[in-house]
């Protein structure tokens, strides 16, 4: 075990190369973009796919979960995109401007503008550009150190949205970044964006997907928001509707500076491996950010949430809050680091992670930790998992509700606290209502 | 005796205590009543030596001696005593350890010997008597899940073992029910013997129905604005502090 | 209640960077020669008359050990170590071999005398306060060998072997032959694979069915040569229905270098049988500049083999530069049940990453972890835990509560653990929180008289108290003496 492995390449690693060695020429951007790739594909051909030995992929072993590399998507045809046209006319989604991300490429036909005082424009043209300011916070090189994952998705990133919102614009409406899938083959996606929000304005961003219309692939995302002092800025991702068998690996990055005041929240339920990875930093003084997730998971899914927050401003406040619920062969990760760096005093830090486990064959690995280098803070992590609480199953029971309807209360219960810190009435609604098909769609067992 | 000359305290940039003047003999019994937010527990904590706070200007003496640039527990040894507003928990500490450790503590600082183990056992089992507290009480942590009026009591206890030579108490009355605030006035007369000086901060008179005090200062926005007898208080519950914090804000 | 004002006294008696153990004696030493090879292995085996089986165990580690890495995935920096530039074999001349007290160099016991371990049965016996001292018999392990076991010969009439293990090799093969490496094999990490090849002494200790010891035993470590690695081995076997509890202290010279401390130890319990094992570590940290002090990179794990067996650890820190250790419990048997209390203090510029794992096998199987780390100085102080239960491992609870102070600014304290659930009915509950003794905590105590060091001792050791209870009597107040001492000089 100690033992050092010499490691040969696997298949996925030489087929990634073989990629972007074919693809480096046309992927977007100018010569100093260009360099930006060859660089970050260096330090991903450096350690190869994260393995367990990695001490943040110690439960999600891409090595050997990702048995091969798809073929880089195309761009979407016409009447990919017209298919595409007709989901999104049906998506229900709530009130605010539309941005179309199809198989990893932004798609202006099929987005709304945005209101006054945001702006947005597609990553190609942005790194075509090389706005020196951009590019920088696009590269995010404080973050994510090492992760050859975010490696990949900046040698390859395609496309995405940089969306700019003005000093002290209120954005009433979210902006709802929409990704759909077009290729008829399995592929795979590598888009990055970017959310720079000015001193004093107030966003919400959403992220959400079409259905993937059974189509297995690989998607590579990066979302990146840089917040500047005062503003306010909510989030949400909604994982849903991936396939069995396909791969989604998503990295969140957010900057903030003072008095900002930041919230975020997921929900991971789609099917196959899922891995959200989130990296915070809170540079400025005096600043609430609050990250919250819900994971639903059946079958043989396989969803790892990876946060690393760092506190460098004064009295600052971080709240993470994140729940499973696993079901038949599921495996549900957890890793939480809260990290305080020296000088960063007042840090009021609480982390909170709660399995509940209603199969055998579930696995849940929590990995909650602590780096403090400050002495005058309050920080702490809980972790929990279980079971059902069967004197609560049975007191219903014997109200005379059904043992399939008490589990169902207290499951929705469970997923649907944090709700509220959506602080979106119509976006909690669709939480809400995805909570509801996947209990409904949940046999269960005696 | 106590004297406060001047003194003029702020926390950050907010100015607290305003050159307030303030002596309590020896032997007097001191009430000082006023409305929320003048700077009552702040004097306090001043005369006491919390960290926290800026002195602007002044002095406080004790017996003639400025104790302003003694720590806090250097204070404790010269007999200031401060029953808390808020008396604090101390996790995984026996309330009996505590008491010993302070109790020996003070008699070092003053060169005395220490109390043997019977001799203090005996002194505080006395005193918990008084003051209706159980023995089971002693051995758990100090103040760690003891209801409101548990940890005013047991500050009360505390005074009675360290025998200050001046005891200020801060709204020791807050959050106790009548039959409480009984047993804790009967501690304190116990306790009003020879030179032994009080300062009773109170925001209302019912107290001082218990524990008679020989003077009552009406403190509002950082200074004293008035001193009278026993029967000022009386006034004061009747026609409350506004004619004294209009009075002030109107200079 | 009197432990305070002892602790209060002890550090008024002492300088600020004084090491009470930090003398060194001159003994006549017999020493292999410097470094490693199979040859100082083969040396090592044949200065115990060790049988060939033994010497092929070792040599066997010692082939596996030179194919492997330093592990370095804990916190802790270091600079590498030369294996070849230590001894790995001293032990005093006239100490070689087992002796009963009476032959013992009377300069050794005066040794053990004046670092508070009696030896003398009699003394003992005799008690200075008269019966109300309790009996603890007593190995003492100085560098490679045990000097002396004491109480061995009223330990025998009930049944329980306590020895060193290079006697039991001898009286009782067939124990050590069977349980040697069966709880750490040979293989398991660096350290123990390089303590398997040159593994000096230790105790071994033999608990028979529904035994319980009448006396609470206790090996006392001592490293004094210089450039010596100390390598003790320690197995412990209560058999069914059986009970005993285990002390273990340890302290060496004060040296400018380092030295290297890698020692295994395994333990074992049958049915319904419960070992209790406390620590009291106070291994040289170094000076206060952070230079000398003992490498601690420790193996222990105990093995609930039989149903309703209970293993507890628990464990005071306050020593060595470095500490690298987990005591773990393997909760095979169906009920079982492990523990472990930690208290681990740093200051200076130690480095401690310790912590336990708790893996759960059988079925219902229990266990409990309490940590409370504190930090000051320039130390770095990080808890490493793991807590699985696997799929056939129905019922099993977990609760985990790991604290940490940290008193100053230029210290770390680190929590990093693992909590792993392979079926439904695990029920693992975890919590950790970092913070400073509150302003309001220390005024009030200031306001009663205490001094601003009395009170910082005061609530440190209140926090630290879950813990602390858990040790035997005299070893409770041999660690909040330590505790005082360990943080002198860190409030500012």
């Amino acid at each position: 075990m100690v033992a050092r492995i010499v490691s040969t390449r696997t298949d996925a690693e030489v087929s990634l190369a073989d990629t972007f060695g074919s693809a480096k020429a046309t992927l977007p951007g100018n010569a100093v973009v260009k360099e930006m790739r060859e660089t970050a594909f260096g330090a991903f051909a450096a350690h190869g796919l994260p393995h367990r030995r990695i001490e943040a992929w110690h439960y999600t072993d891409l090595r050997s979960m990702m048995r091969e590399a798809l073929p880089l998507a195309p761009l979407p045809d016409v009447r990919a995109l017209e298919a595409v046209r007709v989901e999104l006319a049906a998506a229900i989604l709530p009130a605010g401007p539309r941005l179309l991300i199809v198989d990893g490429t932004y798609v202006p036909t099929l987005s709304d503008a945005l209101p006054e005082g945001a702006t947005v424009r597609s990553l190609a043209d942005v790194l075509a550009e090389g706005r020196a300011d951009l590019i920088d916070k696009l590269a995010a090189a404080k973050f994510a150190v090492g992760d050859s994952i975010v490696a990949l998705n900046a040698a390859l990133m395609q496309d995405g949205v940089v969306i700019e919102v003005a000093p002290g614009a209120v954005i009433a409406e979210p902006i709802h970044i929409v990704y759909a899938t077009a290729a008829q083959t399995p592929v795979a996606r590598f888009f990055r964006s970017l959310v720079v929000v000015g001193a004093g304005a107030k966003i919400l961003v959403t992220e959400s997907s079409l259905g993937a219309g059974g189509r297995v692939g690989q998607t590579f995302g990066a979302l990146i928001f840089d917040v500047a002092d005062r503003a306010e800025v909510g989030h949400t991702c909604m994982m849903t509707k991936t396939e069995p068998g396909s791969l989604r690996l998503d990295t969140f990055i957010a900057e903030l500076g003072a008095d900002v005041t930041f919230s975020s929240f997921a929900l991971v339920h789609g099917e196959g491996l899922m891995r959200r990875q989130l990296f915070l930093r809170c540079v400025g003084d005096n600043t609430k950010a609050a990250l919250n997730g819900v994971s639903l998971l059946k079958g043989r899914d396989h969803a790892d949430t990876t946060l690393d927050v760092e506190h460098i401003g004064l009295g600052c406040e971080g709240r993470e809050t994140f729940r499973y619920i696993l079901d038949d062969s599921a495996t549900g990760v957890f890793q939480g680091r809260i990290r305080v760096a020296p000088g960063a005093q007042k840090t009021d830090g609480k982390m909170m992670s709660r399995a509940l486990l209603l199969s055998d064959d579930v696995v849940m690995n929590n990995k909650p930790e602590l780096e403090i280098f400050a002495d005058d803070v309050a920080c702490g992590h809980g972790a929990t998992c279980g079971g059902l609480n069967e004197d609560q199953l049975f007191y219903m029971q014997a109200r005379g509700i059904s043992r399939a309807e008490a589990e169902s209360l207290l499951l929705e219960a469970f997923a649907s606290e944090l709700a509220d810190n959506i602080g979106h009435e119509g976006l909690t609604a669709a939480f809400r209502a995805e909570v509801a098909d996947w209990l409904a769609a949940r046999t269960v067992k005696g | 005796m106590l004297e406060v000359k001047n003194l003029t305290v702020s926390i950050g940039d907010r100015k607290i205590l305003d050159g307030l003047n303030l002596t309590v003999k020896d032997g007097e019994v001191a009430a000082i009543m006023g409305p929320n937010g003048t700077g009552k527990s702040t004097l306090s904590y001043v005369i006491a030596g919390k960290p926290d706070y800026t002195v602007e200007s002044g002095e406080v003496l004790l017996d003639g001696e400025n104790i302003l640039e003694m720590g806090a527990d250097e204070r404790a040894a010269k007999g200031v005593f401060l029953a808390f507003q808020y008396p604090v928990e101390i996790p995984g500490v026996a309330t009996m350890t505590f008491l010993k450790a302070a109790l020996n503590a003070q008699r070092r600082q003053r060169g005395e010997d220490e109390m043997t183990t019977p001799a203090f056992a005996k002194k505080v089992r006395e005193a918990a008597e008084l003051l209706g507290i159980k023995n089971e009480i002693l051995k758990r942590p100090l103040n760690v899940g003891f209801s409101g009026g548990e940890k005013k009591r047991m500050d009360i206890l505390q005074m009675a073992l360290l025998e200050p030579a001046m005891a200020i108490l801060d709204e020791t009355d807050s959050g106790l029910d009548i039959d409480a605030i009984r047993i804790v006035a009967e501690g304190v007369n116990k306790l009003r013997t020879g030179k032994r000086s009080f300062l009773l901060i109170t925001h209302y008179q019912r107290l001082l129905n218990y524990i008679v005090p020989d003077t009552v200062h009406v403190m509002a926005q950082g200074k004293i604005v008035r001193t009278g007898g026993k029967e000022l208080a009386l006034e004061l519950e009747k026609n409350g502090y506004r004619d004294f914090v209009t009075a002030t804000a109107a200079e | 209640m009197a432990a305070v004002q002892e602790t209060v006294d002890h550090v008024k008696s002492l300088d600020v960077t004084e090491y009470k153990y930090g003398f060194f004696s001159q003994f006549e030493m017999d020493m292999a020669p410097k470094g490693l090879n199979e040859d100082i292995v083969r040396f090592i085996s044949a200065k115990k008359k060790e049988p060939e089986w033994l010497t092929e165990w070792r040599l066997e580690a010692y082939r596996r050990w030179v194919t492997m890495e330093e592990p370095d995935w804990a916190r802790v920096h270091y600079p590498k170590i030369d294996f070849q530039d230590l001894y790995y074999y001293a032990a005093p001349k006239t100490a070689s071999g087992p002796k009963t007290l009476e032959e013992v160099d009377p300069d050794l016991l005066k040794y053990y005398a004046k670092l508070g371990i009696p030896l003398h049965e009699q003394e003992l016996l005799a008690g200075v306060e008269g019966a109300q001292q309790r009996r603890v018999a007593v190995d003492a392990v100085m560098d490679s060998v045990s000097v002396v076991t004491t109480f061995k010969a009223e330990l025998a009439k009930s049944g329980v072997i306590f020895c060193p293990i290079s006697e039991a090799v001898h009286t009782h093969p067939e124990l050590v032959k069977k349980y040697l490496g069966s709880v750490v094999p040979t293989s398991d990490n660096y350290y123990a694979t390089l303590n398997s090849a040159v593994f000096s002494d230790g105790s071994f200790v033999y608990i028979p069915p529904g035994v319980r010891c009448p006396m609470e035993l206790s090996t006392y470590f001592r490293i004094n040569e210089q450039n010596t690695g100390q390598f003790e081995r320690t197995l412990i076997i209560a058999d069914a229905g059986s009970y005993v509890s285990y002390l273990e202290g340890c302290t060496a010279p004060q040296r400018d270098e380092n030295q290297l401390h890698a020692a295994v130890v395994e333990l074992v319990t049958h049915d319904d049988a419960e070992i209790k094992y406390s620590t009291v570590q106070n291994w040289y940290p170094g000076d206060a500049e952070g230079k000398g002090g003992i490498y601690n990179f420790v193996t222990k794990r105990g093995d609930c083999r039989g149903k309703n067996s209970k293993i507890s650890w628990t464990q005071v820190e306050t020593g060595s530069a470095i500490t690298w250790k987990y005591p773990s419990c393997i909760l095979r048997g169906d009920n079982s049940r492990g523990e472990f209390y930690s208290i681990a203090i740093s200051n200076g510029y130690q480095q401690v990453d310790s912590g336990t794992k708790m893996i759960h096998l059988g079925k219902n199987t229990t266990s409990r972890i309490i940590s409370k780390g504190i930090s000051a100085g320039h130390s770095q102080n990080t808890y490493r835990g793991q807590v699985t239960a696997h799929r056939k491992a129905t019922g099993a609870r977990n609760f985990t509560n790991c604290d940490s102070l940290l008193i100053g600014q230029n210290c770390g304290a680190h929590t990093v653990p693992y909590i792993e659930a392979r079926n439904d009915s695990a029920q693992f509950e975890h919590e950790a929180t970092t913070s400073k003794i509150s302003d309001d905590q220390l005024f009030y105590c200031m306001q009663r008289g205490l001094s601003g060091e009395e009170a910082t001792a005061l609530i440190v050791n209140g926090f630290v108290r879950d813990v602390l209870q858990q040790l035997p009597m005299e070893f409770a107040v041999e660690a909040q003496k330590l505790i005082a001492i360990s943080l002198e000089g860190s409030v500012g």
